[in-house]
């Protein structure tokens, strides 16, 4: 099936070649970074991660929102999703390869890497996000695969197969529960020491995942045969719609213990980057967009008017992956870090070449999502004929 | 003065017959003279948990400055000129930031301005062990938490973990710190210097208390007040470090938090 992604049109082909120089110039400034050291970022020793950490934790969260279609297909029978789960599944595995390469560029000594595999500790949560991560992409790989194939033959796929389905399922909501492990055990971080964090962060994957993948849907059907289908886009609206509420719920049980109890160390973080601390506040514009935008998708996906209407629905789900990608991609990483174990303020703000580099990162996935979508749509296209 | 007893002498002529040292030797190496002895609770290599006590009311400025150049000198830690990249294993920090959350507007006097001497806690329950995905940071048995930096991946986990701030990383390579501010690098070509991307910080001097020695900034400290600093053996009730803390008021930095610091603060 592969060679389906190396016949396309000259559209497709000037897109891969744009993707590949937004790539190579991502790998030319981490090339620099590999050279000079971490200390081409914004990261100190105060904020000692970054936008890096923030778009690993982010994409985790788009993968594991594979689920929300793969769930409503196996487990509950809802035929209409038949015709999207493979999409689901390879925007999971971009999503997954993405954190990979958002964790390698973070890491101060990458050729070391392998000490996590040759020197393992069982009570890092690293190590076991490590594990999650890689077998639930070989998961999706796997399943999205052979389901693929088995539709171009006109069959039905293996039955082992359905077994991968049902461990994917749990396994979905396990890389996105273990990420938030990463955070929220850590003492003297006020801003992640929140039982709910795990939740915090679903709600928020589960929003902004089928956000993503409902303005993909779009653009596969603006560009190709293929129609991901009304009915399909409609409830993955609706799926949007009540994860958005919960994750915005989530945000606000976390306002009130911290600004109701008034205990000093979990009001700051809110306080920075909401209204600034100690005259430092680069941060409050981007919370304050995030929240805006938080109020204009709730305001669109609610009203079942504009949640149905597809030009209205593209706005909710823009403003949905603006929202998170704020909140999550930046917010929920920097505040944490500030203010620091001294109770003092360092800011952070990414350079240049580290947005250069995630840009690079971001193409790579653009990149691995085109190329299986193509492929998928080939597939499809040919079965329809 | 607290002068050296049955068991510390007993376990001192015990280690230097193992490294094969004369008596007297031994003792000038291993406990040297007897008003440093009071100081510390040898032999340095048979601790159980070490531990550090700093006497506020005979530590001042000079002094600290004086322990963090002993030890930044000793283990080559170099000024980067930089608070972005900056490198520290023991540093200077006013009291509202040394003990967030214990700050009062009352706070008695003699604090006020005044900075403390920080360093890595070596926690009993140290969180960065926890974290570490490559056990490139550990927990000896005498209780040092140790950092393997051939190991060490750069993760950043132990610094987002330690809620003491007592983690450096090496954003560019060390050896590269600016010659203006750093005349003699590397200051200890005794001492190994870092490459860039691994963590480090205090390590209670383990190679020199395998030695026999003090750890840089408590000998420094003392060299100028004695039992400013007094470094020993947190497990044995008789150890020096028991009986000034039995004697005297101590806090220690978040203790709340369940990591169980192991450096004392006299107030």
């Amino acid at each position: 099936m592969l060679d389906k992604a190396l016949k396309g049109s000259p559209t497709y082909w000037g897109w891969i070649v744009l993707l590949l120089a937004v790539v190579g110039a991502g790998f030319m400034t981490y090339l620099y970074q590999f050279q000079e050291g971490l200390k081409i970022t914004g990261m100190s020793r105060d904020v000692s991660w970054g936008l890096y950490i923030g778009q690993l934790t982010y994409f985790v969260g788009v993968a594991a929102s594979g689920v929300m279609v793969v769930l409503p297909y196996y487990l509950h029978d809802y035929k209409a999703f038949g015709r999207i789960t493979i999409l689901g599944e390879f925007l999971a595995i971009a999503s997954i390869i993405m954190c990979g390469l958002f964790v390698m560029v973070d890491l101060g000594n990458l050729p070391r890497m392998l000490n996590i595999i040759l020197y393992p500790n069982p009570t890092s949560i690293l190590f076991y996000d490590m594990i999650v991560l890689n077998v639930y992409m070989l998961l999706n790989l796997v399943i999205g695969w052979n389901v693929l194939s088995a539709e171009k033959k006109g069959m039905s796929y293996p039955k082992w197969v359905k077994v991968l389905i049902y461990i994917s399922i749990p396994w979905a909501f396990s890389i996105h529960t273990v990420t938030a492990f990463l955070y929220a055990g850590l003492p003297g971080r006020h801003y992640w020491l929140t039982a709910i964090m795990a939740a915090r962060f679903l709600s928020s994957a589960f929003c902004s995942g089928p956000a993503i993948l409902i303005l993909l849907c779009f653009i596969v059907r603006k560009f190709t045969k293929f129609d991901p289908g009304k009915e399909q886009i409609r409830t993955l609206g609706s799926i949007v719609a009540y994860a958005m509420i919960l994750n915005v719920f989530f945000f606000l049980l976390e306002l009130f213990t911290a600004f109701y109890s008034q205990i000093p160390g979990h009001m700051h973080p809110f306080v920075y980057l909401f209204s600034g601390l100690e005259g430092h506040a680069k941060l409050v514009p981007w919370m304050w967009t995030a929240a805006c935008f938080a109020v204009l998708s709730l305001l669109l996906l609610i009203v079942p008017a504009s949640r149905r209407n597809e030009n209205t629905l593209i706005l909710a789900c823009l403003s949905v992956f603006i929202c998170t990608w704020i909140d999550k991609g930046l917010g929920l990483v920097i505040g944490g870090f500030i203010p620091n174990p001294f109770e003092k303020v360092f800011e952070y703000w990414p350079t240049l070449p580290e947005m250069v580099i995630s840009v690079g990162i971001w193409g790579t996935g653009i990149l691995v999502i085109t190329v299986l979508y193509k492929i998928t749509v080939s597939v499809k296209e040919e079965v329809a004929a | 003065m607290m002068a050296m007893d049955r068991r510390q002498f007993l376990k001192i002529a015990g280690l230097s017959a193992l490294l094969g040292l004369g008596g007297k030797t031994a003792f000038q190496w291993l406990a040297p003279g007897e008003a440093e002895a009071t100081l510390q609770q040898a032999p340095m290599i048979a601790g159980k948990k070490w531990g550090m006590a700093l006497d506020l009311n005979l530590l001042d400025e000079e002094i600290m400055s004086k322990c963090i150049q002993a030890c930044h000198s000793y283990y080559n830690v170099p000024n980067i000129g930089n608070p972005k990249e900056e490198l520290k294993w023991i540093w200077k920090e006013t009291y509202e930031h040394s003990f967030p959350g214990q700050e009062n507007e009352f706070l008695a006097e003699k604090f006020h301005g005044r900075h403390f001497l920080l360093l890595c806690n070596h926690c009993t329950n140290p969180p960065c062990c926890r974290a570490c995905p490559t056990k490139a940071t550990w927990k000896r048995e005498d209780g040092i938490v140790m950092m393997d930096m051939h190991r060490c991946i750069g993760c950043r986990f132990c610094m987002a973990a330690c809620p003491f701030g007592a983690r450096s990383f090496n954003w560019g390579d060390p050896r590269l710190a600016p010659k203006a501010l750093n005349p003699n690098f590397p200051t200890n070509p005794e001492m190994p210097t870092r490459s860039k991307g691994v963590v480090e910080k205090c390590q209670f001097c383990a190679e020199r208390l395998a030695k026999g020695q003090m750890p840089a900034c408590v000998e420094a400290a003392n060299k100028i007040k004695p039992n400013a600093m007094v470094f020993g053996d947190l497990d044995v009730s008789d150890s020096n470090i028991r009986k000034l803390l039995r004697s005297r008021y101590s806090i220690r930095r978040k203790p709340e938090l369940g990591t169980g610091p192991n450096v004392y603060y006299i107030l």
